[in-house]
């Protein structure tokens, strides 16, 4: 919905979020999340309930473990989560504070909307004098 | 009796008049807020709604998780 304000020019996590980033679930085997995610061009899965609660999540490192073990086994629990609404300002200093390479990012009820990369949060800059 | 309800919903009541009260913190509302939204802080809502809002018209309260 249209917004007034100071800030509503400055771009959000909704702007650069990515929301085909694939999922699985809990008692899934990692082998066969790591080729889904590969097969899709991702390094990372997100690991949902089958209400796309976020429960954990599989990076790089993670999806490289035993490929037998069950993703709830090799999954890193409890991701922090943001807001599609915090500004990519915000999240591009947490992380680099916190040194995350990718955040899930949900509802206020822990849904998930998609993922979002250091990389392209990196890359959006808000308009000038909006920074 | 309050009820949830989707973002449709809110423009419709909007088109009927209805009160939309913002109750994050004045900053925030400062900084982005729907149109004509009224800010009312959720620690000032008890004390100063009777005041503010109309009784006889709809009344949407959202945050920032709603937005």
């Amino acid at each position: 919905m249209p917004t007034e304000g100071t800030n509503t020019q400055r771009p959000r996590l909704i702007d650069v979020v990515r929301r085909d980033v694939p999922t699985c679930s809990l008692d899934e085997r990692l082998g066969d999340v790591r080729d889904r995610a590969i097969a899709a061009g991702w390094d990372a899965c997100v690991v949902v309930s089958q209400d796309r609660v976020v429960l954990g999540l599989l990076r790089a490192k993670e999806l490289q473990a035993d490929p037998q073990l069950l993703a709830e086994r090799a999954m890193r629990p409890g991701p922090s989560t943001y807001r599609p609404f915090v500004s990519v300002e915000e999240m591009r200093r947490t992380m680099t504070e916190r040194n995350l390479e990718s955040s899930p990012v949900t509802t206020s009820d822990g849904k998930l909307v998609g993922l979002v990369r250091k990389q392209d949060v990196a890359a959006k800059r808000p308009p000038d004098g909006a920074g | 009796m309050a009820r949830e309800i989707d973002r449709e919903q809110v423009r419709r009541l909007m088109e009927q008049r209805a009160q939309i009260v913002d109750v994050l913190p004045a900053r925030e509302y400062g900084e982005e807020h729907l149109p004509g939204a009224i800010n009312l802080p959720l620690r000032r809502i008890e004390a100063e709604a009777s005041q503010v809002l109309d009784r006889s018209r709809p009344i949407v309260v959202y945050c920032a998780d709603s937005a």
